[in-house]
C-alpha cells in the first residue's frame, strides 16, 4: 500500500452532472500535504468539495484508504477524514469547545452526550492549535484567526487520517496565516497526517506543500513536487499572467516594469537598491540598474523592474566589459541615483561609476 | 460542566413549575371560579364529564400545554432546518396550509351530514403542511436570503388564508359558525378523545424528535460539516420535514392555526438556558412552548370574560415583539444576509 491514503482514479468533477474538469489522477500519501493552486474560478475547490462527496462525481472514483469512498458509509468515512471548508459555520450559542466537540460525532452514541474521555480529546485538540483559552468563549464572537483555529480543531476532533482543507488562510492576516499553516506542518509531521488543500496564496503554498496541483479551467495542467513546479515561467503561464512577474526562489511578486529608454541610473548592490527601484517602477520612471553580480540579493528585483540591467557573473569582481557598457547606459540617462553605500574590492568600479556621475552633475 | 449541568436541571425545574402553576390557574379561573381545595376533591373524586372541571377545562387546558409544546418543537426544528431564527409553522405558511385543507375538508363533509373523525382532520392537515412545505422548499432553491423566504411564507400563508375564507363563505350557515372559530385558532371544545389522540401523535413525534438531537446539532454547524460528520443528508432532511410538518399539523387540526408560538418560545428557551444544544431545548421548547400556550389562553379566556379572544390574537401580542427584535438583532448583527 506504500501509505496512499487518498487517491483519484480518472475523476471527473462539475455541477448537474456537466463535467467541468476531465481525467483527474491524484495520489495522496500519509505525512503529505499536496496544495491545489490555480487561477480563481478554475475549479479547486470543486474538486475538494468532490472528494469530499459534497458533490456528486460526474467520473471516477475516490478511494479512501484504498477503498472506494462510494461503498464506505458516512460513519465510516467520518472516521477516516475531516475536513475544513469555506462555508460561514455561526452556530448560534455556542462556545468554541463546543464547535470543537461537535468533531467527536462519529464516536459518540444515540444522543450525542461528550464522555469524559471524550472531553480530554476535545481539550488536546484545542490545546494543539494553541486555542485552549478559547474554549468558554462564544463561537460568533472570536475573531476570523481564532475561528480557523477551533475549526481546525474540530476537524482534528474526528482523528483524522486525511484532512481536506479550502483555502484556510482566506480572510487571515499574515500572522494568522503563518500560524495557522505552522500549525498543519506541525499536525502533518507529527501525525502523518495526508492533507489535500487548496491555497491562493503562492508564497505560502510554495513553501508547506510537498506535492503541488495545478488546476487551470477544465483540466489538472500539471503536477509534481512543489520544486518543479515552481519555476517562475510556468507560474506566470498558469495565471496567465501578463503584466508583472513572479519570482519563484523568493516567491514574490513584481509590478510590470515601466515601459521606455531609461531616464534614471541606478548604482545599486546588496539590496540597497530593492526599496528604489520600486519607487522608481510606482512613480512609472524607466531606470537602468548597475552594475550587479548575477548573484546579488538585488538582481532579480532589478531584472524584473528595470528598463535594463548590467550585469557581472556571479562571484566576479565587476570587470572593465561591464564597467564600459554601465557606463555608456549612465551617459544615456538624466540622473543617477546610488542608495549603495559599502564599497570593496568586489564593486570598486560601482564608486568609479559614483565618481563619474558626480562630476557629470547627475548624481542626486 | 458541573455548573451547566446544574444550570439545566434549575431551568427544567422552574419550567416545571411554571407549567403546574399554569395548569392549576388555567383549571381554577374563569367564568366559574373554583378554589384549588375544589379542584383537587374533582380531580381525587370521581370522573364527572359533564361538570365543568372534567368536562370543558381540564380538556381545553391539556390541549393548550401538548400542542403549545408540540408548536414550539415544530418552531425549533424549521429554524434549525432553515438555519434562521425567525422560521416557525406559522410565519412559513405551513399552518395556513394546514387550515386550508382542513376547512375543505370540513365544508366537504359537513354540508353532508358526514361526522369526520379527528384523525381524519389530522391527515387533512398534514397533506396541507406538506403541501405548502413543498412550495417553501422549492422557493428556497432559488431564494438564497432567508428574509425573503420568510416573505414568501408569509405570501403562502395569506393565499391559502384568502381560499379559506373563500370556502367559508360558501359554507351552510350552522358550520361557519364552528369553521370561522376554528380558523382563528382556539382551543375550546376540546374534547377527551382529542386530548387523548394529540398525546399519541404529539408523544411519539416528539420522542422521534428527540432521538434525532445529535444530527440536529450537528446541521446546526451546516450542511457541509454535518455530512463531514456522517450525518445522512437526505434522509436526515426528510425526517426533519415530516416531524415538524406533523406537530403543525397536529395542531393546526385541532386548534386551527396559531401565530408566533413556533418563533418565541424556543428564542425564550435558547435564552433562559444559553445553549441551543438539541438534547436539552428539544424537551425545554416543549415546556416553554407549553407554559406560553398556557399563559396566552389563561387570558385569552380570562381578560374579556365571558368573551374568549381567538388564542392567535394573544401569542401574537407577546410572540410578535420576539419576532421583531429577532429581525432586527440579525441585521445589526451581521448586515442582513445569510
Amino acid at each position: 500500500m506504500s501509505g496512499i491514503r487518498l487517491q483519484a482514479r480518472d475523476l471527473s468533477v462539475g455541477y448537474g452532472g456537466r463535467a467541468l474538469i476531465h481525467g483527474i489522477e491524484l495520489t495522496l500519501r500519509r505525512g503529505e500535504i499536496m496544495t491545489l493552486i490555480g487561477p480563481n474560478g478554475a475549479g479547486k475547490s470543486t474538486i475538494l468539495k468532490s472528494v469530499i462527496r459534497q458533490l456528486e462525481l460526474v467520473g471516477g472514483a475516490v478511494c479512501l484508504n484504498g477503498r472506494d469512498m462510494a461503498r464506505l458509509t458516512d460513519r465510516e468515512i467520518s472516521r477516516q477524514l475531516s475536513v475544513l471548508m469555506t462555508a460561514h459555520v455561526r452556530p448560534e450559542l455556542m462556545t468554541c469547545f463546543d464547535v470543537a466537540a461537535t468533531g467527536r460525532y462519529p464516536y459518540t452514541g444515540r444522543l450525542g452526550i461528550l464522555t469524559r474521555e471524550d472531553r480530554e480529546k476535545v481539550e488536546q485538540c484545542l490545546a494543539l492549535v494553541h486555542a485552549a483559552d478559547l474554549a468558554d468563549q462564544d463561537f460568533s464572537c472570536v475573531s476570523d484567526g481564532q475561528r480557523q483555529r477551533v475549526l481546525l480543531a474540530r476537524a482534528l476532533c474526528q482523528e483524522p487520517e486525511v484532512l481536506v482543507l479550502d483555502e484556510p488562510t482566506s480572510f487571515l492576516d499574515i500572522r494568522h496565516k503563518l500560524e495557522l499553516l505552522a500549525i498543519l506542518k506541525d499536525m502533518v509531521r507529527q501525525r502523518r497526517l495526508a492533507v489535500l488543500m487548496s491555497l491562493h496564496e503562492l508564497d505560502l503554498a510554495q513553501k508547506i506543500s510537498d506535492w503541488v496541483v495545478c488546476v487551470r479551467g477544465d483540466e489538472i495542467a500539471r503536477q509534481g513536487p512543489t520544486e518543479e513546479i515552481f519555476t517562475s515561467d510556468y507560474i506566470m503561464d498558469l495565471y496567465g499572467a501578463a503584466r508583472g512577474s513572479y519570482n519563484a526562489l523568493f516567491g514574490s511578486l513584481e509590478l510590470e516594469r515601466a515601459a521606455g529608454d531609461p531616464e534614471v541610473f541606478v548604482i545599486g548592490g546588496g539590496g540597497a537598491g530593492i526599496p528604489v527601484y520600486r519607487r522608481l517602477q510606482r512613480q512609472g520612471a524607466p531606470f537602468a540598474a548597475g552594475v550587479l553580480g548575477e548573484n546579488d540579493v538585488e538582481f532579480p528585483v532589478a531584472r524584473a523592474l528595470a528598463a535594463e540591467v548590467v550585469s557581472e557573473k556571479p562571484f566576479r569582481s565587476v570587470g572593465e566589459e561591464a564597467f564600459r557598457r554601465a557606463r555608456a547606459v549612465m551617459d544615456r540617462c538624466k540622473r543617477v541615483l546610488c542608495p549603495l553605500e559599502s564599497f570593496g574590492p568586489m564593486n570598486e568600479k560601482n564608486r568609479l561609476l559614483r565618481e563619474l556621475a558626480r562630476e557629470a552633475g547627475k548624481l542626486e | 460542566m458541573k455548573n451547566l449541568t446544574r444550570r439545566y436541571c434549575l431551568c427544567f425545574i422552574l419550567l416545571a413549575a411554571l407549567v403546574l402553576a399554569l395548569l392549576v390557574w388555567n383549571v381554577t379561573a374563569g367564568s366559574v371560579d373554583f378554589t384549588s381545595g375544589e379542584l383537587l376533591a374533582a380531580l381525587l373524586g370521581p370522573r364527572d364529564e359533564a361538570g365543568i372541571i372534567w368536562g370543558i377545562r381540564l380538556p381545553r387546558v391539556l390541549a393548550a400545554a401538548v400542542l403549545g409544546g408540540a408548536l414550539s418543537v415544530s418552531g425549533f426544528l424549521l429554524q434549525t432546518f432553515f438555519a434562521n431564527p425567525i422560521a416557525g409553522p406559522f410565519v412559513l405558511g405551513i399552518s395556513s396550509g394546514a387550515k386550508l385543507t382542513v376547512s375543505l375538508v370540513m365544508v366537504g363533509f359537513l354540508s353532508r351530514g358526514i361526522v369526520i373523525s379527528s384523525a381524519a382532520l389530522i391527515v387533512a392537515a398534514f397533506i396541507g403542511s406538506m403541501v405548502s412545505m413543498g412550495f417553501i422548499l422549492l422557493l428556497s432553491r432559488r431564494v438564497r436570503q432567508m428574509s425573503m423566504l420568510v416573505v414568501s411564507g408569509v405570501m403562502i400563508g395569506y393565499i391559502c388564508s384568502a381560499v379559506t375564507d373563500f370556502v367559508v363563505t360558501f359554507a351552510d350557515d350552522s358550520n361557519i359558525v364552528n369553521l370561522r372559530n376554528w380558523s382563528l385558532g382556539s382551543f375550546s371544545g376540546t374534547s377527551w378523545e382529542n386530548v387523548r389522540l394529540m398525546v399519541v401523535v404529539v408523544g411519539v413525534s416528539l420522542g422521534l424528535t428527540f432521538l434525532l438531537s445529535k444530527p440536529i446539532g450537528a446541521y446546526q454547524m451546516g450542511e457541509v460539516y454535518a455530512q463531514n460528520m456522517g450525518v445522512d443528508i437526505k434522509r436526515f432532511r426528510v425526517e426533519l420535514i415530516l416531524l415538524s410538518s406533523v406537530l403543525s399539523a397536529c395542531v393546526t387540526a385541532f386548534a386551527g392555526p396559531i401565530s408566533f408560538v413556533g418563533i418565541a418560545a424556543p428564542h425564550l428557551i435558547k435564552g433562559l438556558f444559553r445553549t441551543a444544544k438539541p438534547v436539552v431545548i428539544i424537551p425545554a421548547c416543549f415546556l416553554g412552548g407549553a407554559a406560553f400556550c398556557l399563559g396566552c389562553d389563561l387570558i385569552a379566556r380570562t381578560a374579556f370574560a365571558p368573551r374568549d379572544m381567538s388564542i392567535s390574537t394573544v401569542t401574537a401580542v407577546f410572540g410578535a415583539p420576539v419576532v421583531l427584535y429577532l429581525m432586527a438583532a440579525r441585521r445589526g448583527g451581521r448586515g442582513g444576509a445569510a
